[in-house]
């Protein structure tokens, strides 16, 4: 089996069972977590927790200001992102032969290029806050700086294999797109799920006492 | 009686820790993007930019102790020496970030992006820093006057009698001590005995105006949680469980939380689940009911002055007890020039000294550096006067007013409810005075 053989078949398979049962069994651990039952006498003016799920989507009037830059360039990242994965033709081309087995509306090549650069720069300028800012790089682990790299490496071959001529490219990115895969559940690529329970936990604790967080 | 601890035992500590995650401590130390954002809500930042007042810095204990024990890259980086797993070290660097750096003010658990509620996870490495005795010696002390005296600073009650009985003197009117089946029974903090006891006094007034049937305590007066303060929950369950024996054998309705903000949040809200069960009786804090008595018309009150007033929230009446609108009405009655600072309510900046800050002398001049926040607000308002519920922020505010020669008029609200009471016959009932 040659090298394109194995990233386009096996590797493709196992990368897509560990992104899955890692996921789960990251969510799992949380559920099966020891729960505290909450004894105290709910307030009288309490709200749920579901509020704080979408409320945080957005930064507090009082911290806008402090930070922009993360919203800024986190919204522009995150939103592109989106973008190309569900409507760049390749990427929907992939779904339907691989996944799906149908395709949808999708962008022409040149707006896809464009928005690869701008999600590029969000991440890079967001790679470059983090390795400077002395608070984020004081916190930052090994993992954070992985995670970021090897997306702006998908992205890259991604960009440079967009026309599928040059076969190389596009085994190059997609073994980079499943070597993510692998390695999302394992580090804090794991935000994009876990932002859910983490808010409900935090607005259901301060929704009790009528604070919406 | 548990014995306050003392012994360095860092195994004691990881175990601690290790027993305090639960699947919400999971998920929170499983979601953190280290975007840094908390940094700028936490004023032990803001007003050092030190990176390591971070709010989530605070918790790396807690995380490494996670990540060895619980996750594969931890195991398998710990076996192949590429992660530093936690050392003794870290609990004594720690042990100054956490006590003297986090006053467990929770403005950073507002903003998290991915909703980390990061002072929870503090409150976490707390307990693990206490089982391990990596705690500030004056914390230690004060819970073991807690335990021994049954008040942090040695409050007695002896004092607590002579205290009444000045306040009596004061107000005009007897202060009922150990009254069986009233229908409140008022705690207090020792802070306010000591140093504000001019609350009891207001308070006797407005109650005596109200109606209503309440008592203090002599056997166990105390508010305060000295357990929580330091983070030991077994020493803070032992001082709830005084609070919870006392209501029962006085057998009152309803427990009132005196100006004192971490007693109010940790008896309504942290008390039943330390106990394991609803409490027997019900929790108000003291604006709660102010404003519950005014609002059912048994308490007038005048808009008796017309200074330019503003309302310095206490983080644990507040954002984490979620007593936000109660003083803002009462503030509305009484002062047609109340006016907010820019953060306020549940975004409030804290005064620097909640989480045991303020009993910790080792923390004091960082503690008073980070006051500049609240000197900034206060600038920026230019109010003449600054009114609070709490007598431990009402100290930090004082000082800090001194440091930086402020000469804004410092109150709490209760006084200031019982200095504008309006008799229903005959105008203003006379104010309390403070007592020297
Ligand atoms: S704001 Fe939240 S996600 Fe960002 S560094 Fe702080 S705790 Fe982590
Ligand atoms: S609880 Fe308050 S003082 Fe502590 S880290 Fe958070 S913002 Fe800072």
């Amino acid at each position: 089996m040659g090298i394109a053989e194995l990233v386009d078949g096996p590797l493709w398979y196992f990368s897509v069972a560990v992104f899955v049962v890692g996921v789960a069994w990251r969510l799992a651990r949380i559920i099966v977590a020891p729960a505290r039952t909450e004894f105290s006498a709910v307030s009288s003016h309490a709200a749920g927790g579901a509020a704080a799920v979408f409320s945080r989507f957005l930064p507090r009037r009082e911290m806008r200001a402090a930070s922009a830059y993360q919203y800024g360039w986190g919204y522009l990242f995150h939103v592109t992102l989106f973008i190309l994965l569900l409507f760049g033709r390749v990427h929907v081309e992939f779904y339907e032969a691989r996944i799906f087995g149908f395709s949808w509306v999708t962008m022409p090549d040149w707006l896809f290029l464009l928005v690869s650069e701008l999600s590029f720069a969000a991440l890079l300028m967001l790679l470059l806050y983090r390795a400077m800012e002395p608070v984020t790089r004081l916190l930052s682990t090994r993992g954070d700086y992985f995670g970021s790299i090897l997306i702006l490496l998908v992205m890259l071959s991604g960009c440079m294999a967009m026309d599928q001529t040059a076969e190389p490219l596009r085994v190059i990115h997609l073994f980079l797109a499943e070597v993510l895969l692998i390695w999302f559940p394992f580090g804090s690529l794991m935000h994009a799920f876990l932002f859910v329970p983490s808010r409900a936990y935090t607005g259901a604790w301060f929704g009790r006492r009528g604070i919406a967080a | 009686m548990n014995k306050v601890p003392e012994t360095t035992s860092f195994e004691k500590g990881v175990d601690a820790m290790k027993a305090q995650i639960d699947a919400r401590v999971v998920s929170y130390l499983s979601s953190c993007v280290r975007c840094g954002v908390c940094a700028d809500a936490c004023l032990f930042y803001t007003e050092t930019e030190d990176p390591r007042y971070t709010p989530i810095y605070k918790t790396e204990p807690i995380r490494k102790v996670f990540e060895h024990e619980y996750s594969f890259w931890g195991k398998l980086g710990a076996r192949l020496g590429l992660k530093r797993p936690l050392q003794e070290s870290d609990l004594a660097d720690w042990e100054t970030l956490v006590y003297d750096g986090c006053s467990m003010c929770s403005r950073c658990s507002m903003v998290c992006p991915v909703g980390i509620d990061i002072a929870y996870v503090i409150r976490k490495v707390k307990e693990g820093l206490a089982a391990a005795g990596y705690c500030p010696d004056d914390l230690v002390h004060a819970a073991e006057r807690a335990i021994q005296i049954g008040s942090p600073m040695g409050v007695t009650a002896a004092t607590l009698r002579a205290t009444l009985r000045a306040q009596e003197k004061e107000c005009g009117l007897p202060i009922p001590l150990d009254v069986e089946e009233a229908e409140y029974l008022c705690l207090l903090s020792s802070g306010e005995i000591a140093g504000y006891p001019e609350f009891i006094g207001s308070l006797a007034k407005i109650l005596d105006h109200a109606g209503v049937s309440w008592t203090l305590s002599s056997e166990y007066f105390e508010a305060t949680n000295s357990g929580v303060q330091l983070g030991s929950t077994p020493l803070a369950r032992q001082l709830v469980e005084r609070i919870v024996d006392v209501a029962e054998k006085l057998g009152v309705k309803t427990v009132i939380m005196p100006e004192c903000g971490h007693a109010y949040s940790t008896l309504r809200w942290d008390a039943p689940n330390m106990l394991g069960r609803a409490l027997p009786f019900g929790v108000v804090h003291v604006l709660e009911l102010l404003e519950t008595l005014y609002a059912d018309g048994r308490i007038s009150i005048d808009a008796g002055t017309d200074a330019r007033l503003t309302y310095h929230d206490p983080c644990n009446i507040s954002r984490r007890g979620g007593v936000v609108d109660a003083p803002r009405r009462l503030l509305g009655a009484l002062a047609p020039n109340f006016v907010e600072m820019r953060e306020h309510g549940a975004m409030n900046w804290c005064c620097g000294g909640g989480g045991g800050v303020s009993a910790n002398s080792r923390a004091e001049p960082l503690r008073r550096r980070v006051f500049a926040v609240k000197k900034r607000q206060l600038d920026e308002l230019g109010a003449d006067m600054l009114v609070t519920a709490c007598s431990n922020c009402r100290n930090m505010l004082a000082d800090g007013l001194e440091d930086h020669e402020m000469n804004t008029e410092l109150i709490g609200l209760t006084e200031l409810v019982a200095e504008n009471l309006v008799s229903d016959e005959a105008g203003s009932v006379p104010p309390v005075n403070p007592s020297a």
